[in-house]
C-alpha cells in the first residue's frame, strides 16, 4: 500500500511537471477564468450585488474546466497516443497511475479557486469566503464528481481530433444554462429544472453560499446531493466503460 | 520455485482467440527457451499481434494453455509485469518528457532497474537524452521504446513489429539493439513481417498465417530442410532460367557441357538452396494469385534498397521480380 501511494506521488509529480511544460494548457487553465472574471467585472462594475454572484459562477466553471474538460481531453489523448497501453504493460499499479493523473486535475482546480478568490478580493472588493467549510466541501465533492464525469465522458469520444467538439458540446451548454438560471430569476421553468438537475448549477449555488451568504452547508444539502449523485454515476461509468487503448477500426 | 530458470520462458499450447465470428488465432503451439530470440513471421493480419498481446496480458484468450515465465499472463500479476519488457507496435509517450526523465520515471516502477545512463547508451540515445520526445525522430522514438522496455531489466522482452516503417539505417540500428539484448542473455519474442529481419535476428522462427503456424525452426534450417537445390542462369539470348533439382551435379554437368559445346557462357550461374524466403512465400501464398504483387509487400527489403534488383542484390524484391518474370 505504501508503495502504491509512493508511486502515485511520483506519478503526480511527473504530471505536474508535464502540465507546466505545456504552455497552452497552462494558459487556458489559468488565464481563461481570469479573462472571464475581468470581462464580467467590467460589465458589472459598480453593481456589488451582481459582482457577488459573478465570483461563485466563475469558480464553478473553473472546477468544471479543470476537471471535466481537462480529464476528458487528457484521457482521450493518453488513450489514442498509446500512453495508457504502455503504462498498462508496466508494473505501475493502476491506482497509482490514475491517482496521480486525477490529483493533477484536482491541484489545478484548487489553484484556480484560489486565483478566483484572490482576484475577487483584490480587484472587486469581495470579502474572504464567508464559510470555508462549505467552500471546501462543495469544491471537494464537485471536483470528484466532475473529474469522474470527465473520465467517463472520454469513453464516448472516438478519437483525439474530435475531442474539442465533443467536450464543448457538453461544456458550453451546461455553463450557459447554469449561468443563466443562476443569474436570472425569470428563467423559464423547464430550463431551471434542467439546470438544477445538472451538476454545475448546484455547485454554483453551494459556492455562492460559501462565498457570499455564509448560510451554511445545511441550506444547500439538496444541491450537494445532486452533485454527489452525479459523482456516483460518474465513478461507475468511468470505471465501467474504461478502455486502455484505441478502438480498432 | 527452484528449477524456475530451466523451464521455458514461454509455453503456448493450443492457443486460440476469437473476436465474434472471426478466429484470429486457431491453435498455436510455441515453446520459447530462455535466452532465445524467437520470431513470429507472417503477413499482416496473420494473428501475430493478437498472439503476442495475449502473452503480454493485454488480451484474454479464448482457449489453450499459456505460461509466461511460469505465470498465466491473463492474471496480470505484478510479479510477472516486473519481469517482462514490452515494445508495442505503437506506444505513445508524453510529448514534453525527455528520454532521461522518462527512463528515470519508468525505472521507479521496477524493483531492480538498470542504470538509466547505461540504458540510454544501450539504446543509442545519449545524444538525445535531454530532448523533448515530441522533437525526436521516428527512429529515435523507437529507441526510446526499447529503452523504456529495458530499464526494468526484464528477463523477457516482447517486440511487436519493431522496425515497421523504418528507413534502412534505423532498422540496422534497431537490429543492433536486439543483438545486444541477446548478448545480455535476454529472451526475446519478436513479431515481424520482414523476412530479412527474422533471418537476421531470430534463433528460431515460426511462420504464421491465418492464425496457424505453418512451419517452425531455425531460419536457415527451414530452407535447408528441403531436399532440392535451385540452379539459375541466363542464356546467350539473355533469358533467365531457374530450375529446381535434387541432383545439382548432374544438372550442372549437362548445362555446362551444352554451353561449352555451343561456345556460350552461362551468365549469372548460381546454385542455391531454398531460403527462408522461398519457404515463406511457398507457405503463405497457397491461395496463388498475389504472387508477384505479394512479394514486394511481404519481402520488406524492397524498401531497404534492393529495389534495383540485379545480380548482386540478393534481397527478396530481387528474387521476387526474377521469379515473376520466369513463371
Amino acid at each position: 500500500m505504501t508503495e502504491t501511494v509512493a508511486l502515485g506521488w511520483r506519478q503526480y509529480r511527473l504530471e505536474r511537471r508535464m502540465f507546466w511544460r505545456n504552455p497552452s494548457a497552462a494558459f487556458f487553465n489559468f488565464l481563461l477564468p481570469l479573462l472571464f472574471l475581468a470581462g464580467g467585472g467590467a460589465i458589472l462594475a459598480g453593481n456589488q450585488h451582481e459582482l457577488n454572484r459573478l465570483i461563485p459562477a466563475i469558480a464553478g466553471m473553473s472546477v468544471m474546466s479543470t476537471t471535466f474538460t481537462a480529464l476528458a481531453y487528457n484521457i482521450v489523448f493518453l488513450r489514442e497516443r498509446g500512453v495508457l497501453k504502455r503504462v498498462r504493460g508496466t508494473p505501475l499499479p493502476t491506482l497509482s497511475y490514475f491517482g496521480g493523473v486525477a490529483a493533477n486535475a484536482v491541484t489545478n482546480a484548487a489553484l484556480q479557486i484560489g486565483i478566483v478568490v484572490l482576484a475577487g478580493k483584490a480587484i472587486f472588493g469581495i470579502g474572504w469566503p464567508q464559510d470555508w467549510a462549505e467552500l471546501i466541501v462543495f469544491v471537494l465533492v464537485g471536483v470528484v464528481a466532475l473529474a469522474a464525469l470527465g473520465v467517463a465522458f472520454a469513453h464516448a469520444i472516438p478519437n483525439f481530433e474530435s475531442t474539442a467538439a465533443y467536450v464543448n458540446a457538453v461544456f458550453l451548454p451546461v455553463v450557459f444554462i447554469s449561468f443563466y438560471v443562476f443569474d436570472s430569476s425569470s428563467a423559464p421553468g423547464f430550463l431551471r429544472q434542467i439546470a438544477e438537475a445538472l451538476p454545475l448549477k448546484p455547485l454554483i449555488d453551494g459556492l455562492y453560499g460559501a462565498f457570499v451568504t455564509g448560510s451554511g452547508i445545511g441550506s444547500h444539502l439538496d444541491a450537494l446531493a445532486v452533485i454527489a449523485l452525479w459523482g456516483v454515476f460518474g465513478l461507475f461509468a468511468a470505471v465501467r466503460g474504461f478502455s486502455w487503448e484505441q478502438r480498432r477500426s | 520455485m527452484s528449477g524456475a530458470s530451466h523451464t521455458p520462458a514461454i509455453e503456448v499450447l493450443g492457443l486460440s482467440k476469437r473476436y465474434g465470428e472471426f478466429e484470429a488465432v486457431r491453435g498455436i503451439d510455441i515453446t520459447v527457451q530462455r535466452g532465445e530470440v524467437f520470431g513470429l513471421l507472417g503477413p499482416n493480419g496473420a494473428g501475430k499481434t493478437t498472439t503476442v498481446e495475449i502473452l503480454e496480458g493485454y488480451r484474454a484468450r479464448s482457449g489453450g494453455e499459456v505460461s509466461v515465465l511460469g505465470h498465466d499472463p491473463a492474471r496480470r500479476s505484478l510479479e510477472l509485469r516486473r519481469r517482462i519488457g514490452i515494445v508495442l507496435q505503437s506506444g505513445g509517450i508524453y510529448g514534453h518528457i525527455t528520454p532521461r526523465e522518462a527512463l528515470r520515471h519508468w525505472a521507479g516502477f521496477y524493483p531492480h532497474p538498470r542504470d538509466v545512463e547505461e540504458v540510454l547508451a544501450l539504446a543509442g540515445l545519449q545524444g538525445q537524452a535531454n530532448v523533448r520526445s515530441r522533437k525526436l525522430s521516428g527512429g529515435q522514438l523507437r529507441r526510446l521504446d526499447f529503452a523504456l522496455a529495458l530499464v526494468g531489466d526484464p528477463e523477457l522482452i516482447f517486440l511487436d513489429e519493431p522496425t515497421t516503417g523504418f528507413d534502412p539505417e534505423a532498422r540496422r540500428s534497431a537490429w543492433e539493439t536486439v543483438r545486444k539484448l541477446r548478448d545480455l542473455g535476454k529472451t526475446v519474442l519478436l513479431t515481424t513481417h520482414y523476412l530479412d529481419e527474422a533471418q537476421e535476428l531470430a534463433d528460431r522462427v515460426a511462420i504464421v498465417k491465418d492464425g496457424r503456424i505453418l512451419a517452425i525452426g531455425p531460419p536457415r534450417e527451414l530452407g535447408v530442410g528441403a531436399s532440392h537445390y535451385r540452379v539459375a542462369w541466363r542464356d546467350a539470348s539473355g533469358a533467365f532460367h531457374e530450375r529446381e533439382t535434387g541432383d545439382p551435379t548432374a544438372l550442372l554437368g549437362g548445362l555446362t557441357a551444352e554451353a561449352l559445346a555451343r561456345g556460350e557462357r552461362l551468365e549469372e550461374l548460381s546454385v542455391g538452396r531454398p531460403t527462408l524466403e522461398d519457404v515463406y512465400l511457398e507457405l503463405t501464398a497457397e491461395e496463388a494469385p498475389p504472387r508477384g504483387a505479394g512479394h514486394t509487400g511481404a519481402g520488406g527489403p524492397g524498401e531497404g534498397g534492393s529495389r534495383a534488383g540485379g545480380p548482386g542484390a540478393g534481397g527478396a524484391g530481387a528474387i521476387g521480380q526474377r521469379r515473376a518474370g520466369d513463371d
